[in-house]
């Protein structure tokens, strides 16, 4: 016993609860939304830009480098086309919100 | 920034993306939540930018545009109708970033904080998300083809399975050898390129035939599958790379790709290993036997007009053939001067009513279709039962009542009461079968008054009758 915990257990801890947390979130996303969900995952899931900014990162640019760029660039189109049409979906929903609000007040 | 610090502000990310998710639990909420995934992106860059100050800021803030111009482009322009394949599209890109980062930390694992050479814990790690990834990106490819309708020029594309014989077998070799190679690169000392490269490409070939037997009525299934596996690759790279944000933000949407998976399954009678194991959907169009014996009542578009015009309560079905024929907005037509003219309108969605989960509500939503008038299954079946006229508009399979019939093949799929209502009207082009390639009863019954025709059409004519 002691010692010093390796990073993979570490991660496997984070991995275990995080699944946890997303099966209670997810089954409480309302079936309407399911479409935004998904994009929006998507945009999230895309986070992995963060590894994609440190392969691109070294001063000395070589092939290991240029990959991580073109990663990035992959990556970006997600981060902003998942954002930006989930928010373009949530929009609609939106409108008949307030038609709905101004037709009962 | 200490490493702590870096960190904690990971840590405020990750929060940030799970109050995303848990803002969509209702479309009140659902707007903040989206601002919550904005925020937890925006610190994710940021951090790690600061991160690398010192390093080639400017290659990549040039990606960055690049890739964030095209998808503000894309984002605006797509149709609601395309949703399915921008997600598919989607979900590539996210399997190729994973496999491209895996090849950068393969190439220079120092520039990610890990021991070089790599320590054997991180590369079998760094194995599981290239293989991951790759599945992900060449799975997504093929659904992609599949959903954008690319069949008719490239067989691979085909809507229509791919089958062929000992498919199976071959992939399941394939895996096995990919594993073997996985093996290798694990136990090779430094960098093993040769293993590496080679699971990789045999990675990709994985994904193409794992998607390619899969017909296109079991998209929304597979399209929920490619969403979880882009998640998972997101999670194996943050193993690799000891990020805890990576990993949290890969599980998040690996859990929601599975339970929307489990959901389109159910919702379809189908077994998640059936849908793997494919075939399914090759009767797609093609006439029911027996059917030609039975006489169907057939209609006009007046003689529906005049049917609901003198209803109090009518619910709207809306499927798939409606996205098809882009009818939701003259659909909204419809359904305001009925309810002009006093008559109840509801409309009732069943879950696999779109091409993925939840399309139906979007294309609704998107026409302008009032909120409180759009039900869910569970939500609006009790009310058939009590309703004169249900109308189905290019929808067949889900509301087929051999559902209700042991030892037929839809036995036990859940369905829209449809054949509860007083008078049922039916909007079909042919007498063609569903996707379960079933006929279905419920057009031949007394109560049922058939209006052939294309959705869209069909709507119009309606909207200028009820004049």
């Amino acid at each position: 016993m002691g010692g010093i915990v390796d990073p993979t257990v570490t991660n496997l801890v984070v991995f275990v609860l995080a699944i946890i947390v997303g099966y209670h979130v997810i089954w409480n996303v309302t079936p309407a939304l399911h479409t935004p969900l998904m994009s929006v995952t998507n945009a999230i899931s895309s986070v992995i830009i963060v590894g994609a900014i440190l392969a691109a990162a070294p001063s000395q640019t070589d092939f290991g480098s240029l990959l991580g760029a073109l990663a990035v660039a992959l990556a970006a189109v997600n981060v902003a086309g998942g954002f930006l049409v989930t928010q373009r979906m949530l929009e609609m929903f939106r409108k008949k919100e307030h038609k709905a609000a101004k037709k009962e007040g | 920034m200490t490493a702590n610090q870096i960190t904690l502000w990971y840590l405020v990310a990750s929060v940030c993306f799970i109050f995303a998710l848990k803002g969509l639990s209702s479309p009140t909420t659902a707007r903040r939540g989206n601002a919550f995934g904005i925020a937890g992106m925006t610190i994710a860059v940021l951090t790690t930018i600061a991160v690398i100050a010192r390093g080639r800021v400017d290659l990549i803030l040039m990606a960055m545009l690049v890739g964030g111009a095209i998808g503000a482009i894309v984002a605006r322009r797509v149709e609601m109708t395309q949703m399915p394949e921008l997600v598919a599209a989607m979900h590539s890109l996210v399997g190729m970033a994973a496999v491209l980062i895996a090849v950068a930390a393969v190439n220079n694992p120092a520039a990610f904080g890990v021991q070089d050479p790599m320590p054997t814990g991180n590369k079998l790690e760094l194995f599981i998300g290239t293989f991951v990834g790759a599945i992900t990106f060449s799975g997504s490819v093929i659904a992609f083809g599949k959903l954008a309708g690319l069949g008719k020029k490239f067989r691979l594309f085909s809507s229509a399975p791919v089958v062929f014989k000992g498919q199976h077998m071959v992939n399941l070799v394939l895996a096995l050898v990919m594993v073997g190679f996985g093996v290798a690169f694990f136990l090779a000392p430094g960098k093993a390129w040769t293993p590496f490269i080679a699971m990789a490409g045999i990675a990709f070939v994985l994904g193409v035939l794992i998607i390619i037997p899969i017909g296109g009525a079991d998209m929304p299934v597979v399209i929920s599958m490619l969403n979880s596996y882009s998640g998972w690759a997101a999670a194996g790279i943050g193993f690799s790379l000891n990020n805890s944000m990576l990993i949290i933000a890969g599980s998040l949407v690996g859990s929601s790709g599975a339970i929307l998976s489990y959901i389109m399954c159910k919702a379809m009678n189908r077994s998640f290993f059936s849908v793997i194991l494919g075939g399914f959907g090759a009767a797609e169009g093609s006439a029911a036997a027996g059917a030609t014996d039975r006489t169907v009542r057939s209609g006009s578009a007046d003689d529906a007009a005049f049917l609901m015009a003198n209803a109090e309560s009518v619910i709207i079905v809306p499927g798939y053939g409606l996205a098809v024929a882009r009818a939701q907005h003259a659909v909204k037509e419809m359904a305001a001067k009925l309810t002009a003219k006093g008559v109840n309108v509801r409309y009732a969605i069943h879950p696999v009513a779109g091409r993925m989960p939840g399309h139906m509500n979007v294309l609704l939503a998107e026409a302008e279709v009032p909120y409180d008038q759009v039900f869910e299954m569970d939500d609006i079946n009790g009310e058939f039962g009590t309703c004169d006229v249900a109308l189905v508009l290019g929808a067949n399979d889900v509301v087929n009542p051999l559902a209700y019939e042991k030892g037929s093949p839809i036995y036990g799929m859940p369905i829209l009461d449809v054949v509860k209502a007083r008078t049922v009207l039916v909007n079909k082009r042919s007498m063609a079968a569903g996707y379960a390639g079933l006929d279905n009863p419920l057009f031949y019954m007394d109560k049922t008054m058939m209006v052939f025709g294309d959705a869209k059409k069909v709507v119009d004519d309606i909207v200028k009758a009820l004049e």
